[in-house]
C-alpha cells in the first residue's frame, strides 16, 4: 500500500442530485487519492451508482462541486470525463461485441492520421493499436483465446478483463469500476481483482463498487459507506471490523 | 485455453471447432450459394454464360448494387432507408428538368447526386433530431414526398426523354468490352470499402450499430455518425439515378418503384446482419448479384414474373434465420469460452 498524497486527486464536494421527487444525493463529499483503492459501499439505491455516474459524466450535479487534484472541473459527458484522466469500468462493461479487443480499446480515441484532419477523417493506425493493445494484454497477463476475434465470442472473464485493460490504458488519474466481480465466477473473479491492484500499483486512484465483503476486505485500502444518499461512514476495512461494515451498510446497530 | 487430453475437454474442443467451422462457413455461405446458383442455372440453360446475358445481368444489377452499399452502411447503424426509390425517382426528374435547360452532362449529374444527397440529408436530420424512435417512420416519409414531388415536377407527370451523351454513355455503353455501370460499381464500392475500413469514421459506424450506448460513452460522435449514413444512402440514391437515367436515356417518377425492398434484400441475402454492426460491402454487392442471377435466370427459364416475386421473398427468410443462426452459434462459442476458462 502506498501512502496516500496530501492533495486528493479526486474530491467530490456536496454533492446533491435528485430525480424528480427522489432525492439521490444529499450533500456527498468523497476524496480519493492516487495509490489507493477506495471501496464504495452501500445497499441497493444508497446512491452509490448516481455518484459514480456524476463523477464519471453520465449525470451532472445539481450542486456540489469535483476537483480534479485540487482543480474545479466541469463534467458533462462521458467523453469530458475520460479527457480528465477519468475512466470509468461500467458495469454493462460499454464492449462493442462485434469488434476485436484492440478495436474496443481504442474506440473514440483511434491512433490515426493525418493529425491536420478531424478525428472522423482520419486513416487508422491499426496496426499500432494491435501491437498496443497486445503489449497491455500481455503486461496485465489477460489471456484471450483469439486476438483478431470479435469481443462476442469471449467469456464473461475475459470480457471482463478487456475492460478494465481498456480502463488501465488510458487511466491518469481515477478509474471508477461498478460491479466488476458481480457476474464472475471465483477463478475469473481473482483475475480481475489483480488487474485492480495493478491499477492501484500504477498510481491511479481507485474506485470500487462491489457487494462482496471478502474483496472490499481483501483489497480496499479505505471504504465509504452511503445510506439513503447520505455518506454515513468511513473506516479501513479489515476482518476485525466487517460487522460493523455491515452494519453500517444495512442501518442497524453493530 | 485450458488444452489437455481429457476426454472431456477433447469433446469440448471438438465442439468448439464444429461451431467455430459453422460461422465461418455462414461467414462465406451467400458468395457459395451464388456460385453455386451461378453453376446450375449454366447447366439449366446455356444461354445465361453468353457475353451477351451477362452484361444484361450487370446492367440490371448495377443500379441495385450501388444503391445497396448505401442501404448497406445504414443497415449498418440498425437504421433502414425507406425513401432511395421514390430517391432516386425524384433525382432523375431533377435531371431530366435540368437537362431541358441545358445539355450539359456534368451539371445535369450534379443536380441529381445533390438531389440524392439532399434527400438523405432530411431524413439523417429528421431521424436524429427529431428524436424518431427508428429511421423507419422518416423515411417512409420521404419516400412518400419524394414520389409525390417526382410526380409533381415531372414535365406531363410522367416519363421524360433524353439525357445528355456523356450520361447514356455512362449507363448504356461498354469499355474494354465490359458495361460503364460496372465500373461506375466497383467505384463506388471502392471508395465505401475504402471509408468504411480504413477511416476513423468506418469505425465509428460499426461501433454506433454494434452497441451505440457503448458508443456515446466513449465519446463517439453518435449523432453525426448516424446522419452521414443517410447522406451517403442518398447521395448513393443519386449516383443510381445517373445510371439509370444514362441507361434508358429518360427520367422519370415511375423509376425505382420498390427499390429500397430490392436493396434491404440485397443486404440482407449478401449476409450483412439486419441488427447492425455486422457486414461489408462485399455482402451488398454478392446480394445485389444473386437477385440479378435469380431474376435473370427465371426469365430465361420462362418462369412467371410472380415466380421471382415469391422465391426472392423464400430467399430473404432463408437469409434473416442464417442471422440468427448466426447470433446463436455465437452465444453458443461464448458458453464454450467461459467454460474452458474455468
Amino acid at each position: 500500500m502506498s501512502m496516500p498524497s496530501a492533495t486528493p486527486v479526486l474530491a467530490v464536494r456536496h454533492a446533491e442530485k435528485r430525480f424528480g421527487a427522489v432525492h439521490a444525493l444529499k450533500g456527498v463529499n468523497l476524496e480519493a487519492h492516487r495509490g489507493e483503492v477506495l471501496a464504495l459501499l452501500g445497499d441497493n439505491g444508497a446512491g452509490k451508482s448516481t455518484l459514480v455516474k456524476c463523477i464519471s459524466g453520465v449525470h451532472a450535479l445539481d450542486q456540489g462541486e469535483i476537483r480534479l487534484d485540487g482543480e474545479a472541473v466541469v463534467i458533462h459527458t462521458p467523453a469530458a470525463a475520460r479527457r480528465a484522466g477519468i475512466e470509468t469500468v461500467y458495469q454493462d462493461l460499454a464492449l462493442f461485441d462485434n469488434l476485436t479487443p484492440a478495436q474496443n480499446f481504442y474506440c473514440g480515441r483511434e491512433l490515426a492520421f493525418p493529425k491536420w484532419l478531424p478525428q472522423g477523417l482520419r486513416l487508422l493506425n491499426g496496426r499500432a493499436m494491435d501491437r498496443e493493445a497486445a503489449a497491455v494484454l500481455d503486461r496485465l497477463k489477460v489471456r484471450l483465446p483469439k486476438f483478431d476475434a470479435p469481443v462476442a465470442l469471449m467469456s464473461g472473464g475475459q470480457r471482463q478483463a478487456i475492460a478494465v485493460a481498456r480502463a488501465t490504458v488510458f487511466a491518469r488519474k481515477v478509474v471508477i469500476l461498478d460491479e466488476p466481480t458481480a457476474a464472475l465466477g471465483v477463478r475469473e473473479s481473482r483475475k480481475v481483482l489483480d488487474l485492480i491492484a495493478q491499477l492501484r500499483a500504477e498510481g491511479n486512484a481507485v474506485i470500487l463498487i462491489t457487494h462482496n465483503m471478502e474483496h472490499v476486505i481483501e483489497l480496499a485500502d479505505r471504504a465509504v459507506v452511503l445510506r439513503q444518499g447520505r455518506k454515513v461512514g468511513e473506516l479501513k476495512p479489515a476482518r476485525a471490523n466487517q460487522q460493523e461494515l455491515v452494519s453500517m451498510i444495512v442501518g442497524a446497530e453493530a | 485455453m485450458v488444452r489437455e487430453g481429457t476426454g472431456v475437454s477433447a469433446t469440448a474442443a471438438g465442439r468448439a471447432t464444429l461451431v467455430s467451422w459453422a460461422l465461418r462457413l455462414l461467414g462465406i455461405g451467400p458468395l457459395l450459394i451464388l456460385i453455386l446458383l451461378a453453376a446450375v442455372v449454366s447447366l439449366l440453360t446455356p444461354d445465361f454464360l453468353k457475353p451477351g446475358n451477362l452484361g444484361n445481368i450487370v446492367a440490371q444489377t448495377a443500379v441495385i448494387a450501388i444503391v445497396a452499399i448505401g442501404q448497406h452502411l445504414v443497415i449498418l447503424t440498425k437504421g433502414i432507408d425507406l425513401s432511395v426509390g421514390a430517391n432516386l425517382a425524384l433525382a432523375t426528374v431533377i435531371g431530366g428538368l435540368v437537362f431541358r435547360q441545358i445539355d450539359s452532362a456534368p451539371l445535369v449529374m450534379l443536380a441529381m447526386v445533390l438531389a440524392g444527397a439532399a434527400v438523405g440529408t432530411v431524413n439523417g436530420i429528421a431521424y436524429v433530431y427529431g428524436r424518431l424512435p427508428h429511421p423507419f417512420i422518416i423515411t417512409l416519409a420521404t419516400l412518400s414526398i419524394c414520389r409525390g414531388l417526382a410526380l409533381e415536377f415531372a414535365v406531363g407527370h410522367t416519363t421524360m426523354r433524353g439525357m445528355p451523351e456523356a450520361i447514356a454513355a455512362i449507363g448504356g455503353s461498354s469499355t474494354f468490352g465490359l458495361p460503364n455501370s460496372l465500373f461506375v460499381v466497383l467505384g463506388v464500392a471502392a471508395v465505401a470499402v475504402a471509408m468504411a475500413k480504413a477511416m476513423v469514421w468506418g469505425r465509428w459506424i460499426y461501433a454506433v450499430g454494434g452497441q451505440p450506448e457503448a458508443a456515446l460513452k466513449m465519446g463517439i460522435p453518435v449523432k453525426g455518425v448516424l446522419i452521414s449514413t443517410y447522406v451517403i444512402s442518398g447521395l448513393c440514391a443519386g449516383i443510381g439515378a445517373v445510371v439509370l437515367a444514362g441507361r434508358t436515356e429518360a427520367s422519370s417518377p415511375l423509376y425505382g418503384n420498390l427499390l429500397e425492398l430490392d436493396t434491404i434484400a440485397a443486404v440482407i441475402i449478401g449476409g450483412a446482419s439486419f441488427l447492425g454492426g455486422r457486414g461489408h460491402i462485399g455482402h451488398a454487392l454478392v446480394g445485389a448479384v444473386m437477385i440479378g442471377v435469380i431474376r435473370n435466370a427465371l426469365n430465361l427459364l420462362g418462369v412467371d414474373v410472380f415466380f421471382q416475386m415469391i422465391a426472392i421473398g423464400l430467399i430473404i427468410v432463408l437469409a434473416v434465420e442464417a442471422d440468427v443462426l448466426r447470433n446463436r452459434l455465437e452465444a453458443r462459442a461464448r458458453v464454450m469460452q467461459a467454460a474452458g476458462a474455468q
